[in-house]
């Protein structure tokens, strides 16, 4: 039973992990059709932003949940600025600038940090179910994996913002002669993904030692759940987070960590081939 | 096809040959070694990217595989000769498979990206992770993370004690190279090169007057994926060893920057973009003032900007600007005597 307890509590908290990393990739490239390939580098400074923080006296909640979204998301207003907006519409000079952008932070961490391991300890003590061991810090990324969808959710369905959004994201055209400017929406919204890659990177940062590289663990991994996701921005997530999530932690608890890994690899290979256009491509159709 | 024998096949030869006279003057060819199979490395991604319009994340997996194709087989074999070959032909089994399974989906741009570095990331995973005595194949240890050291180096074939090393080993690199070079030429003027020419311009139009697109594909994936098995094999001789290192992500993403500096669609660009910036690297990392990572970042972002049809292709047109028309005047000034001098020339 206390087992059965667990499994339950490392599943929600991979499918909720893989939602938070892949959040910020996902309005980027559902919204601007552009895939940011240095996602993982702004999860990365998340990070060190939050330990800068906190030695620098601040709490850690609102470290994390304040001062590195933030922080990323105008490192990202600077970044749309100076190189993003002369490439829309340009898939792969995007990727490839974003690519660029992303060895350029690396370097950036580590003439600043320093190429060594730092970290902070989980805010949130862990408690025993019977035999086992609970990390009480999963049932934080799981609550704040659900505020987040139901967040992003109300904001895209119920406010006037969201639907300029959505409208600017179908036909920027039609926006534009309705007098919202695409390129100030793109702007936002940038702002907004780049925002929602600091949280992620923040809130993960307790959980893994930090190193300037440490965004490329992030970066394919979130690659995959968009893609895989398809058109639907929500739906999406949810839907190829819930499916790798699953598949990652059988074969964690069935084989080893290394082939949890593979398998939801060679699962997003398989989806891909099957479904090309993701999963929201093919079911959910016209969902959010 | 015939100006091609008579012309460019004999000026290719001859300039190599002067390149690879001069150049080990003014570089060292320890390090000219790996300037080569880093070119011929640069030069597999540019013909499936440049000529056939394919952008593979993972070209690095093919170069990996090839380099540990190598080692496994020299190892277990004692001699170099089958190894080579079995360098080659693993990676491009492997490509023509991956390939197909791609192309007959018609999976194309972002979906192939994302499936081919999946793919890097999974062998990159998966050789990590064979530490254990119980990885092995053949009398090849995987040994995980530390790659595999020990085996067999290039040797003339049939006498497993005649090494091939120091120079005699850059000019066999460099004359591979070459032949490697020649071979794509002669692909790109056939009939099968120009169709791919013409897949990467209108997919949809070249099926559509009956050639058969996804086959094609595969073929020349694989043929890109053999050249850098082909390298990747070089690469392990030369380093004497192979690591999973070969199949990470920032492997990779150098290949694609070194396309993207020196140009694509051109067969010279790549390899000149792979020497240089390899060899801006190794002096770059001779100093510490400033982070090697952050100035390949901020080239790559600078050429996208700025230059993103990359420096071969700017420095001819650039020529032809200064030096081309000099040549042309005279014939635009009789045509407009002749014309009556109506006409914009």
């Amino acid at each position: 039973m206390d087992l059965v307890f667990v499994i339950i509590v490392e599943m929600l908290y991979a499918v909720a992990s893989l939602v938070l990393i892949s959040a910020g990739l996902a309005i980027v490239f559902g919204m601007m059709k552009i895939i940011n390939l240095a996602h993982g580098e702004f999860m990365m400074l998340g990070g060190y932003v939050t330990i800068t923080a906190v030695s620098l006296g601040a709490n850690v909640f609102i470290a994390m949940l304040i001062i590195a979204p933030v922080i990323v998301g105008l490192i990202g207003l600077v970044v749309e600025r100076l190189v993003i907006r002369h490439l829309y519409g340009r898939l792969v000079d995007t990727m490839l600038a974003t690519w660029g952008l992303s060895l350029f932070f690396i370097g950036l961490a580590t003439t600043i940090f320093g190429n060594t391991t730092t970290g902070i300890s989980t805010p949130i003590s862990g408690f025993t179910v019977g035999d086992y061991q609970v990390n009480g810090y999963n049932f934080f990324i799981i609550l704040i994996a659900i505020v987040l969808l139901g967040l992003m959710y109300a904001v895209l369905k119920g406010t006037r913002l969201g639907l300029i959004a959505r409208g600017a994201m179908q036909l920027p055209d039609m926006a534009a002669a309705l007098g919202y400017s695409p390129e100030r929406i793109y702007m936002a919204t940038f702002f907004c993904g780049s925002a929602l890659s600091g949280l992620a990177g923040a809130i993960l940062a307790p959980l893994v030692g930090l190193v300037p590289t440490s965004g490329g663990a992030y970066i394919a991994k979130a690659f995959i759940t968009v893609i895989a996701g398809g058109p639907s921005l929500i739906t999406g997530l949810m839907a190829s987070s819930g499916l790798f999530g699953l598949i990652n932690q059988i074969f964690t608890f069935a084989v080893s960590p290394v082939m949890g890994e593979v398998a939801l690899l060679v699962a997003a290979v398989v989806l891909l081939r099957l479904l090309p256009q993701g999963v929201t491509g093919k079911f959910f159709r016209g969902r959010m | 096809m015939a100006s091609f024998w008579a012309k460019e096949v004999p000026a290719t030869i001859l300039v190599a040959a002067l390149l690879m006279w001069v150049m080990p003057m003014m570089i060292g060819t320890y390090t000219l070694t790996v300037l080569v199979i880093y070119g011929m490395l640069g030069f597999s991604l540019g013909l499936i990217w440049g000529f056939g319009g394919i952008l593979c994340f993972g070209q690095a997996a093919f170069f990996g595989l090839g380099a540990y194709t190598y080692a496994i087989a020299a190892i277990n074999i004692g001699d170099s000769t089958i190894p080579m070959l079995l360098a080659v032909l693993v990676p491009a089994v492997f490509a023509a498979l991956l390939g197909a399974m791609m192309f007959y989906g018609r999976l194309t741009d972002v979906y192939l990206g994302v499936i081919t570095l999946v793919v890097t990331l999974i062998l990159f995973k998966f050789i990590n992770s064979t530490a254990g005595p119980e990885y092995v194949i053949g009398k090849a240890r995987l040994g995980g993370f530390n790659g595999i050291p020990g085996f067999q180096t290039l040797n003339v074939p049939g006498q497993p004690n005649d090494y091939i090393y120091g120079d005699p080993y850059y000019y066999f690199c460099a004359i591979l190279l070459l032949i490697v070079y020649l071979l794509v030429s002669w692909l790109l003027k056939s009939s099968f090169g120009r169709v791919a020419v013409g897949i990467r311009e209108n997919e949809v139009r070249v099926a559509l007057m009956g050639y058969d697109v996804r086959a094609r594909k595969t073929v020349l994936f694989a043929a890109g994926a053999a050249i850098a098995g082909l390298a990747g094999a070089l690469f392990a001789n030369w380093g004497e060893i192979v690591t999973p290192n070969l199949f990470s992500l920032g492997q990779s993403a150098e290949i694609i920057i070194w396309c993207i500096v020196g140009g694509l669609g051109t067969r010279i660009g790549p390899i000149v973009g792979a020497a240089g910036l390899a060899y801006l690297k190794f002096l770059l990392g001779q100093q510490s003032m400033i982070d090697n990572t952050l100035l390949t970042g901020i080239i790559l972002v600078l050429f996208v900007l700025f230059l993103p049809k990359g420096l071969v292709p700017a420095i001819a047109s650039l020529w032809r600007i200064s030096f081309g028309r000099r040549r042309k005047l005279p014939r635009h000034g009789a045509r407009r005597i002749r014309n009556g001098g109506v006409g914009n020339g």
